[in-house]
């Protein structure tokens, strides 16, 4: 794991241009509960470029995975959504349900966190595998499952043409989280969504799961959005990164200016929480508290309750807006203190 | 498969052998002397001991149990207290009655279950949903002896349209077969569809938050697809357990269905036995049904085979 979180080279640089494969727009995301309507995702923007890797790094429950459910019309019905997304032409926020269910599978592939649950147990692997070519290609049965083979071997499954027919519940974890990188490629997507798909691994399989994703995407050409609590996983794999908390984003942009000089104390506090080998035999670094219950959060910047810096009294009370720090770096604190 | 299913049908083998002692041992318990009921009024000891000997009550038990047993074994279960005949064939006479009222009011129960069932669960908290629940909470709660009798007012009464009780056999008269059918089959089946709308309902709205069900949406299959492919098949697995439980108790017999609506099934020649002491013949039922019970479940387990391919595999 300690080589993970040291900083690796990005697998490619790409050509900024000004192309986005998806772009979110001052998306907001508001589920309604027993105990009124809670806000899980406010005014978050961020875009994906082709071929590029963003990560979305967040705690559980900072707003993360719904807004990506949300940016893609798979929000659970209770929640209203509002601001714009962005895939390649369409205005996805502007397109009734049927539309935006053709460009789903079709454009943007996901991948889920759980292996063991995200497969359906009854239905033999070959099939889940091509079922979204199958609805947007228009493959054949015959078609689907030579497709299914050629798929299941491109991740990496061995003997492949005998497991087509085979059930989920006949492969471990990571095999299983392998055919569900097949799944979402099926029909070779421009985005490929990667919500937490390492989180249920064990830590041998994510590091091949890790590899799996980086050496597909040089080879397709895909865009990821890589959801994740991991921050070795974001050093090795992403271009930009975004970092969430409370349901905003506190701070953004390319991944080696959020890593050299992290501004907003939660990304700092987060950054020293990591392991570090050099340490060993020292206590853990510990963020103390817990995040806010989305019901209840503070008025002004939602870290300051566990805020170690406390610097600006203005964080306290007023919201801070995203300032940019430099080239693409944009941090919502009052706080400047030192870099690094 | 083939040794699963030998396995099973071996299984059921040895509880049909356990449910046969049972039988004999409860009738042992029960009070009254099916002898003297025989006699009636014609009772002298003399008699009564000869009746005694030649039905073989006066051998000890074991012995009686294994007589019994062996020829059970043959297709002899002996003969009917009161009118002498084999109870073999009492019984398989019954069967057919019986077996077209369980499979009509099942598959009625099903074609109003299923629909009602997961409509009720994909549009929770529609209008739909409320009616299923009034449905089913009306089902399960009025007696259906006494649904039996306002059908029978309603469409055989007052409407005229339906013979009010009787049985005319399959290989008959079919048209004739269907309505007398339909009344009791309606009544018996209404109860079972408002078990099952319940039971599908919550099945099918379990599957629709599991994980593999947001997968096939992201993968933008048709609405229909993600239900029919990859909730339905889900949810079908513990909703075969309740049809085969409810298909097996209505071949069982209906009693109070089956004596209201004149129905000539198992039920009603097992009412009969009881109050006239026939044991042989209680016996042969109790032991038919039994064994319908067992095949049914013996069917149920390949279909779950069928269904979850994580079955055989254990």
């Amino acid at each position: 794991m300690s080589e993970r979180t040291e900083r690796m080279p990005s697998p490619r640089r790409h050509p900024m241009t000004d192309s986005t494969v998806l772009s979110v727009d001052d998306l907001t995301v508001t589920v309604g509960t027993r105990n009124g309507p809670v806000r899980a995702v406010a005014g978050v923007s961020w875009q994906v470029r082709p071929g590029e890797t963003f990560a979305l790094v967040g705690e559980s429950g900072s707003g993360k995975s719904m807004t990506l459910l949300a940016a893609t019309g798979l929000a659970p019905r209770a929640a209203t959504v509002t601001g714009r997304v962005r895939l390649l032409d369409d205005e996805l926020t502007a397109l009734p349900d049927d539309r935006r269910r053709k460009l789903r599978g079709r454009h943007v592939g996901f991948v889920f966190q759980d292996p063991m649950t995200s497969l359906n147990p009854v239905l033999p692997v070959g099939r889940q595998v091509t079922e979204a070519a199958e609805e947007h290609l228009g493959l054949t049965r015959r078609a689907a499952r030579d497709r299914a083979v050629e798929l299941l071997e491109l991740v990496g499954i061995p003997s492949a043409a005998g497991r087509v027919d085979a059930y989920p519940h006949q492969f471990s974890g990571g095999m299983r989280q392998r055919v569900a990188i097949a799944m979402a490629l099926a029909c070779e997507p421009d985005l490929l969504i990667a919500d937490e798909p390492t989180t249920a691994l064990d830590v041998t399989t994510q590091a091949q799961i890790i590899e799996l994703v980086a050496d597909l995407q040089a080879r397709l050409g895909t865009a990821v959005v890589w959801v994740t609590h991991d921050l070795g996983v974001v050093a090795g794999i992403a271009d930009t990164v975004a970092v969430m908390y409370g349901g905003r984003i506190v701070e953004q942009g390319p991944v080696d200016a959020v890593f050299d000089t992290p501004t907003h104390p939660y990304t700092r506090a987060l950054l020293a929480a990591r392991p570090d080998p050099s340490r060993r035999g020292e206590d853990l670094v510990a963020i103390p508290g817990s995040p806010p219950s989305p019901l209840d959060l503070p008025p002004g910047c939602a870290f300051w309750p566990r805020c170690p810096v406390r610097a600006d009294p203005r964080c306290e009370h007023e919201l801070p807006p995203l300032t940019p720090v430099g080239d693409g770096h944009t941090v919502r604190t009052f706080y400047r203190g030192e870099a690094g | 498969m083939a040794r699963f299913v030998l396995r099973r049908v071996l299984q059921s083998a040895v509880v049909l052998v356990g449910v046969t002692l049972v039988v004999f041992l409860l009738l042992q318990l029960v009070p009254g002397d099916p002898v003297r009921v025989a006699l009636g009024t014609r009772f002298d000891p003399q008699t009564y001991d000869a009746l005694r000997e030649r039905a073989g009550l006066d051998q000890p038990l074991p012995v009686q149990y294994a007589s019994y047993l062996g020829h059970a074994l043959t297709g002899d279960l002996g003969v009917s207290f009161r009118t002498g005949q084999p109870v073999s064939a009492i019984v398989l006479e019954r069967l057919p009655a019986t077996l077209s009222l369980a499979v009509t009011a099942v598959v009625f129960a099903l074609l109003v279950a299923f629909p009602l069932g997961i409509v009720a669960a994909v549009r929770s908290g529609s209008a739909v949903d409320h009616a299923a629940r009034v449905f089913s909470q009306f089902g399960v709660s009025v007696p259906d002896f006494w649904m039996g009798i306002m059908g029978i007012l309603l469409f055989a009464g007052v409407l005229g349209w339906l013979p009010p009780s009787g049985y005319v056999a399959l290989t008959d008269d079919p048209g004739r077969w269907a309505t007398h059918v339909a009344l009791p089959a309606v009544t018996v089946g209404l109860v079972t569809a408002s078990i099952l709308t319940r039971f599908i309902r919550s099945s099918v709205l379990e599957v629709l938050s599991a994980d593999y069900v947001r997968t096939a949406e992201a993968k933008g299959l048709r609405n229909r697809v993600v239900i029919l492919r990859h909730v339905l098949r889900n949810a079908l697995i513990p909703v075969v357990t309740v049809v085969a439980v409810q298909l097996a108790s209505l071949l069982g017999g209906v009693i109070v269905i089956e004596v209201l609506f004149a129905w000539p099934g198992i039920g009603r020649l097992t009412f009969d036995a009881v109050q006239a002491r026939d044991y042989p013949v209680l016996q042969g039922a109790v032991l038919l049904v039994a064994a319908l019970f067992l095949l049914v479940n013996l069917l149920v387990d390949i279909l779950y085979a069928r269904l979850d391919p994580r079955i055989t595999v254990k």
